[in-house]
């Protein structure tokens, strides 16, 4: 187990490594001094910069640079906000992180439900509106779900709020929109999930000792077909991570991904660093942690 | 005069209808019914052809030019509501423009993201995941630890890096579908290729002295080619969402090429005013995707069956 642990941790931190070289090789390719000096600079004062910014020196070189300030949490200012970065991004994350969570717990609220209901009413019609629901959920565009929403619930019945981050109404629609993908995807694998389990030997021996069929599947036969369903949190996670770009937009919430959207046109890279670095380092703590709860979840897998 | 099969005989006044005749609802459902499940790939697919036929002709059929300018008829209403304008089917954009015209020619950037997916990422990842498990050892270390790397980034915030260093467009995309699809391409041809590498036909391959780009080429790839197939046709759907949702954000395509990601940010401003064009763009990226969704699923059921969890 300690084994596995240090491997795993080891491998996270790789990851994370080679997703900021990665990150800072991409953003070389363009040049700040353009950015950050008057049109009309001459070659001098280009020349200044450059050697003050330490962009004379080897690209390998100026990125141990980089990565040395960036575990001392420096990652410079950012151009646009003439603020430390890595604090404005640490000022946002709590908002994307609320969101993220919110969308998880309205995709599990209704996957769970839809999942099992239509594993045990095989072939019904609210077996057929499932998976018509999922076919649906996973054509449609989050980012179009929340355009939607936004002119259904909110310009023709006005019930609520557009934008912002003010109070529990504000958060329901943005979480829909980020939730809708997810709710397909886990609807489709906890039914078919499902459908091992309850023809399995343990969920007949518990009917055949009358065990009520509400405890049945709602207890034993769920528990156990959780488990790939934990196992793909992380990448649902990591997607919601994702798409939280785009309807943090839409919805105008003060999150981290937003902040990154802006950054990207405002070209100032210190910040989209930052920020995309964070998404592979949150991408890479998640995936972590849903592994090693698999164990706890499920005895029988031992990592050894 | 001969009455269509199956329709309802008006009944003389003051009689009760015959309790046994159809009603007006079997009816419907008996000719909802001619959708029979084993006929929905073949809509499907017909679907796609559509995109196909739409992107390759679009010059010869779109009733306007798409990028034609006309601020008298801005905003209209598609055909059936009031106050619509005659010959703009599905009504007018902010700038007047033909909607129906704009889809029919964003299908192109559709088709062409996708087969670029499809190709570059799937040809890439399927030699990586090849390399990976027929060597195995150190390199298979190294592609591995580089398919993780990928993946812990989001795609979009590659995307968002990219198109800050190198400025949006349609090459950006190409370049972040490639980066972001490889993986799992690579991932699962390695695993197939894994249990191939041991199977007699190959090491007789060995024996008998073929290079190992043959062997790869002419004795695994073959056989690994139907899980290409059906790891292509299940990424189409999201491939598309993707390249819709990049240029929505303003990271893809530019004005004034055209794609319907690009149509939903113009429509965005106006929304309050107009519902057309923010759902009628939508609902081609969902049909689309909905069609590459149920046909890659049939091809998933049709050449893998192994595969049902993908």
């Amino acid at each position: 187990m300690l084994n596995y642990l240090i491997k795993r941790i080891l491998q996270g931190v790789i990851s994370i490594v080679g997703a900021s070289a990665i990150i800072f090789a991409i953003s070389r390719l363009d040049d700040p001094t353009l950015l950050l000096l008057p049109i009309d600079a001459t070659p001098e004062m280009v020349e200044n910069l450059r050697q003050r910014l330490g962009l004379d020196l080897p690209i390998v070189q100026q990125y141990l640079i980089f990565l040395g300030n960036a575990l001392q949490g420096d990652f410079g200012n950012s151009y646009r906000w003439e603020q430390p970065a890595l604090a404005l991004i640490l000022d946002r994350l709590p908002a994307t992180l609320e969101l993220a969570f919110a969308g998880l717990v309205f995709a599990l609220a209704l996957a769970i439900p839809f999942g099992v209901l239509s594993a045990v009413y095989r072939d019904s019609w609210f077996d057929n509106f499932a998976k018509l629901f999922a076919m649906l959920g996973q054509a449609m565009p989050n980012f179009w779900v929340g355009l939607l929403l936004i002119l259904f619930v909110s310009v023709n019945l006005g019930w609520l709020p557009a934008f912002g981050r003010e109070g529990f109404d504000s958060l329901i629609m943005p979480a829909i929109a980020l939730g809708w993908y997810p709710v397909a995807a886990m609807t489709r694998m906890l039914r078919s999930t499902m459908l091992d389990v309850l023809d399995s030997d343990h969920v007949r021996m518990a009917r055949a000792i009358g065990v009520p069929n509400r405890v049945v599947v709602w207890k034993y036969a769920l528990r156990n077909a959780a488990v790939p369903l934990v196992t793909m949190l992380g990448i649902y996670f990591a997607n919601m991570l994702s798409g939280a770009f785009v309807v943090e937009v839409i919805f105008a919430w003060p999150g981290m991904g937003r902040m990154v959207v802006e950054a990207m046109f405002a070209r100032d890279f210190p910040l989209l660093q930052v920020g995309v670095l964070f998404s592979a380092i949150l991408f890479v703590v998640v995936n972590l942690l849903v592994d090693l709860s698999y164990g706890v979840l499920d005895p029988r897998i031992r990592h050894d | 005069m001969t009455e269509p099969v199956g329709h309802r005989t008006p009944q003389p006044a003051g009689h009760p209808a015959d309790p046994l005749a159809p009603s007006g609802l079997a009816l419907l459902l008996r000719r909802f019914r001619l959708i029979r499940v084993g006929r929905v790939p073949w809509i499907a697919g017909g679907l796609l052809l559509l995109l196909v036929f739409c992107a390759l002709f679009a010059d010869l059929i779109v009733p306007w030019d798409p990028t034609a300018l006309n601020l008298g008829k801005a905003l209209k209403p598609p055909i059936w509501e009031d106050g619509s304008v005659p010959g703009h089917v599905l009504g007018t954009d902010n700038l007047g423009r033909d909607i129906l015209s704009r889809i029919i020619q964003g299908a192109q950037v559709t088709l062409e993201v996708g087969l670029y997916a499809i190709v570059l990422s799937g040809g890439i990842g399927a030699l990586m995941g090849m390399i990976s498990a027929y060597f195995g050892g150190v390199v298979d270390a190294v592609i591995m630890r580089l398919v993780d790397i990928q993946m812990s980034i989001p795609s979009i915030a590659l995307a968002l890096v990219l198109a800050a260093a190198l400025s949006p467009g349609m090459s950006t995309v190409i370049v972040v579908i490639v980066l972001s699809y490889w993986t799992w391409y690579a991932r699962i041809v390695r695993g197939e290729v894994l249990s191939l590498r041991e199977r007699d036909f190959v090491k007789l391959a060995r024996v008998a002295g073929c290079s190992t780009p043959v062997i790869l080429w002419r004795h695994i790839l073959p056989n690994v080619i139907n899980t290409l197939l059906v790891l292509a046709s299940l990424q189409l759907g999201s491939v598309i969402i993707f390249e819709a949702t990049l240029s929505f954000l303003g990271l893809g395509v530019q004005s004034p090429d055209m794609s319907w990601g690009l149509m939903l940010n113009d429509a965005r401003p106006y929304m309050t005013r107009a519902w057309w064009p923010i759902t009628l763009p939508g609902i081609a990226i969902m049909i689309v995707c909905l069609a590459a969704n149920v046909f890659g699923d049939w091809m998933r059921d049709t050449l893998d069956p192994r595969r049902r969890q993908l």
